[in-house]
């Protein structure tokens, strides 16, 4: 609740409309204990005295009554009335869309379109029609409000209802022997209220507004009551000769209106988990680099990643996404990076090209050398040109990496295009080449194909020739495969495999799975905690691996042949990597840890090609 | 002792009508199925994306009402008219650990709904529950004021077992049970899925993409191709000699530390289209072993010799 006040307190705006309409609610409340004249008796002797003349700070209306009462007593009404209407609406449209969504089918499209039939009248139409039917009078007016607003309400709950009825712990609940009514108060209800607590936030300040537009055309209170909206109403025929009367109701109108839709949006921002994520914030085009020291020296491979290191910050904590990772590929080579998630693999992989997202992403040590080019460095454009030219990545989803609006052939030939200064027709002559390239039959066809026509593996393909489209030295691949069926793995990795040797790529596969490292890397490199942990040859790894991680994370992979047994585990969880132990980030879950793995950073040593970074390694390398 | 027992079970989902025209058949997620698991077995299901075992499960449960054939629970058919009787019987665990925990309700109001509403138990009596399935699923019981969130996967599919164990089923579905696990973390569940099944004498169906945890942790193996089980068989034989080549292909596909890599399938085939199911073998056109027959007559699930069984004209040899 702090929490929430806090986020709420952030936005200034918020707090002034905190703060205007506290202040104007007291007021209200305060207002029959309050010394004032009675705001219904006339004195026609005073009529339309100015604002600040004896007695009454804020003058009289053309009946001689007092403004400052009739201005505070008519604030408390149409407060009321508002709030109860808000309520009302809330209520109902809330239960109408709860219901509809949660049921669907039949019930689902009977009640939409009846709500889709009262959104279809011009709400005050709608309004004055039901004042009509029900007679002028504040109460029918709030009912007028109430009822225009329910379809408004009905159809926000209904689309979040909709999305929440799909999901597992809904259905965990009918086999937990739950019944309907009891789903819908104690497992959909509390997921939806912070939505209907949004929406009424944000309508509070419109339903006061259209009470007072029914008062003002005489629908709403009634004489000698006032509302803002008859105040506003009865100074109409006075407002050139005497202004004050329909200033001083009309400052209090736009005041509350004004602060409780400020009040309203700061509400919507801090309840809304999107918002509070930060995932609207727009992250920066290139990574943010915060780099102090010296660089490290470049290498001459083709592509060299020296002692980088890529943090996240959030708030007042720092995670340690990677830290101090070195690894380097030659032409032709295909390097395995295998780690479990959160082992900073992706990262590594996204920070090659700037592409981790800042905020909160920061790069604050060492260096990516591209043919001696140091990469973290370099200028947005320099780095745009070399994105998916030189350097291309396949993601793990291919469903959520293509545009789901334009054709795949399009998209393909955007992709060359960005780089070369190549016609439409060869552009697309190209895109078939490489779709035929990577094996997709029919391609002359499937170019016109939208991504969802397409099957997972079929996607896969698309990314792996969009990634080949202008003929990259290197690919960097993250879990291109993890998605897909096994039948289809094998297809794609066979693929990878003869594409590295036919055009000399190199491959960063980054992955989970030791069988597919096995198959297809030279070397690999085993992540744990943002570090490696070992690296050497695929074979000589696989066969004697020297960490203690290495060995138990392979033996508790079961693998095909073996048949029915009890498999290794290594007990406890991956540390968190904004709280990393000193020295050994394994030694917590490790069988072999000693103190003197816990007392400074442990190095990354052996004998080229290999090296452990551990004090007691499995095997000597 | 038959603890499960399906016969000719089907579910075609329906089109929706045309504007002008009859409707379309509709799709047939699952074509008739049958299978028996015996008490204290685990039957492994196993299949690619599309071929049904998601939807054969939620069948089990009564998520979903099958088109045809029935449910038998241990001599009895299943009801699904009312949810706290079939609750008490079959239960099951969602791949998704954290999605199926409401992250709006503590680990002990969730861990309690299933005791309230199945066994209509009193409050004493439920924490004592509880506590004594959270020491059997090697969780701590501070955990219980905590929200879902709090978790990470491994724990929160523990979390997601315990509430499957509260029910005190006899059946428990496991649906990709551990897919969305670390590796490190997936063996520590699996294990202690075994535990469970040997101290409370459960029984288990365990449908996964992944051969080499299915073959570790089931008796049994039914593989599903295209809505329909193309082969049944004992778990350490069924992948070392298959004898559909659905199921070769698969084991051949699988990724194995030292076997070269290799595209088993030639290029280009895909999967049948369920819109349009072609007569005869549905796996004909990815088949290496076709003949005429194969086109055009549906092959029958037969005997291949020690409780081995496939549906196929041209089975495998030794």
């Amino acid at each position: 609740m702090t929490l929430f006040l806090n986020l709420v307190f952030r936005n200034r705006l918020a707090a002034m409309g905190a703060v205007v309409i506290t202040a104007i609610l007291l007021l209200a409340l305060l207002t029959p204990i309050l010394p004032m004249h009675d705001p219904d008796v006339t004195a026609t002797a005073d009529r339309f005295k100015r604002p600040f003349s004896d007695g009454h700070i804020l003058g009289t209306d053309h009946l001689g009554r007092d403004l400052l009462s009739r201005l505070l007593h008519g604030t408390r009404l149409s407060l009321a009335v508002g709030i109860a209407a808000a309520l009302i609406a809330a209520a109902t449209g809330a239960t109408i869309g709860i219901v509809a969504g949660y049921f669907g089918g039949r019930i689902d499209n009977v009640i939409m379109r009846v709500v889709d039939m009262l959104m279809a009248f011009p709400y005050i139409l709608l309004a004055l029609a039901i004042v009509a039917a029900l007679g002028p009078g504040l109460m029918n007016a709030l009912i007028a409000v109430a009822a225009v607003n329910v379809p408004f309400f009905a159809r926000n709950i209904r689309g979040i209802t909709v999305g929440l009825a799909g999901r597992e712990f809904i259905e965990a609940a009918t086999l937990a022997g739950m019944g309907h009514t009891k789903i819908i108060l104690t497992e959909l209800l509390p997921n939806v209220l912070p939505v209907i607590v949004i929406a009424m936030s944000t309508t509070v300040g419109w339903m006061i507004l259209e009470t007072a537009g029914l008062s003002f055309l005489g629908l709403g209170s009634q004489p000698p009551q006032a509302d803002l909206g008859s105040m506003l109403g009865e100074a109409r025929s006075a407002m050139i000769s005497h202004p004050h009367t329909s200033v001083v109701p009309g400052i209090m109108i736009f005041l509350i209106v004004m602060s409780i839709n400020l009040l309203g949006d700061g509400v919507r921002d801090a309840l809304d988990p999107r918002l509070r994520s930060g995932a609207l914030s727009r992250p920066r085009a290139t990574t943010l680099v915060d780099r102090k020291g010296p660089l490290p020296a470049p290498t001459n491979d083709l592509l060299s990643i020296r002692d980088l290191e890529t943090q996240f910050h959030v708030g007042a904590r720092t995670y340690k996404a990677v830290g101090g990772v070195s690894l380097a590929v030659k032409p032709g080579e295909c390097l395995g990076v295998i780690g479990e998630s959160g082992s900073g693999k992706s990262v590594t992989a996204l920070s090659v090209m700037g592409l981790v997202a800042s905020p909160p992403g920061v790069i604050t040590s060492g260096a990516v050398y591209f043919q001696g080019e140091d990469l973290i460095g370099a200028a947005y454009e320099t780095l745009r040109k070399k994105r998916g030219d030189r350097v291309a990545y396949i993601f793990q989803d291919p469903l959520s990496t293509l545009h789901p609006l334009y054709r795949v052939g399009h998209q393909l030939a955007e992709a060359i295009q960005s780089h070369q200064k190549v016609p439409n027709h060869k552009a697309r002559a190209r895109a078939i080449q490489l779709l035929k390239d990577v094996r997709i039959p029919n391609a002359d066809s499937r170019i016109d194909d939208y991504p969802h026509e397409m099957s997972g593996g079929m996607r896969q393909r698309v990314g792996i020739a969009m990634a080949l489209a202008n003929d990259p030295d290197v690919i960097i691949a993250d879990e291109p495969t993890t998605a897909l069926d096994v039948t289809v793995q094998a297809q794609i990795l066979s693929l990878l495999n003869d594409l590295r040797r036919d055009r000399g790529l190199a491959i960063i596969f980054i992955t989970h799975d030791f069988g597919v490292i096995a198959q297809l890397c030279d070397r690999v490199a085993v992540m744990y905690a943002g570090r490696i942990v070992e690296e050497g040859p695929t074979q000589a790894v696989l066969d004697a691996p020297a960490h203690p991680y290495t060995k138990h994370l392979i033996a508790c992979v079961p693998e095909l042949g073996q048949g029915r047994r009890v498999l290794a585990t290594i007990p406890g969880l991956p540390p968190m990597v904004d709280d990393l132990p000193l020295g050994c980030a394994f030694a917590p879950r490790c069988y072999k840890a000693q103190d003197k793995c816990r007392e400074r950073e442990i190095q990354l040593l052996g004998t080229k090609p290999r090296a452990v970074r551990c004090l007691f390694p499995e095997e000597p390398v | 002792m038959l603890a499960l027992r399906v016969q000719n079970l089907s579910k075609t989902f329906p089109l929706k009508k045309p504007l002008f025209g009859a409707a379309a058949p509709g799709v047939r997620a699952v074509r008739p199925t049958s299978f028996d698991v015996a008490r204290g077995e685990t039957l492994g299901v196993v299949g690619e994306s599309g071929c049904g075992k998601s939807t054969l499960a939620r069948m089990l449960v009564g998520l979903l009402d099958p088109t045809e054939g029935s449910i038998e629970i241990e001599g009895h058919a299943l009801n699904t008219a009312d949810p706290s009787e079939f609750g008490k019987l079959i239960q099951y665990v969602f791949q998704d650990p954290n999605s199926s925990l409401n992250p709006r309700k503590t680990i002990r109001q969730i861990m309690e709904a299933p005791l309230k509403h199945l066994h209509k138990m009193a409050k004493p009596e439920r924490d004592q529950r509880i506590r004594e399935i959270f020491a059997s699923v090697n969780l701590r019981e501070s955990f219980l004021d905590r929200y879902p969130h709090e978790f990470s996967g491994g724990q929160a599919q523990r979390i997601g077992i315990a509430r499957a164990l509260a029910a005190q089923p006899r059946i428990i579905i496991l649906d990709e049970p551990v897919s969305a696990l670390d590796v490190s973390v997936q063996a520590q569940v699996l294990n202690l899925l075994a535990d469970l099944k040997a101290q409370f004498g459960l029984t288990y169906l365990f449908i996964t993409h992944d051969l080499a945890v299915v073959e570790a942790v089931s008796d049994r193996i039914v593989v599903l191709y295209f809505g329909t089980v193309v082969e049944v068989g004992r778990a350490e034989r069924i992948f070392a000699r298959p004898r559909h080549p659905y199921t070769k292909l698969l084991a051949d596909c699988a990724p194995v530390v030292g076997r070269p890599l290799t595209a088993p399938e030639q290029k280009g085939s895909e999967l049948p289209d369920p819109l349009n199911p072609p007569p005869g073998c549905a796996f004909a056109g990815r088949c290496p072993r076709t003949t005429e027959i194969c086109w055009t007559t549906e092959p029958e699930l037969k005997s291949m010799g020690e409780d081995q069984l496939a549906a196929c004209h041209q089975p495998l040899e030794d």
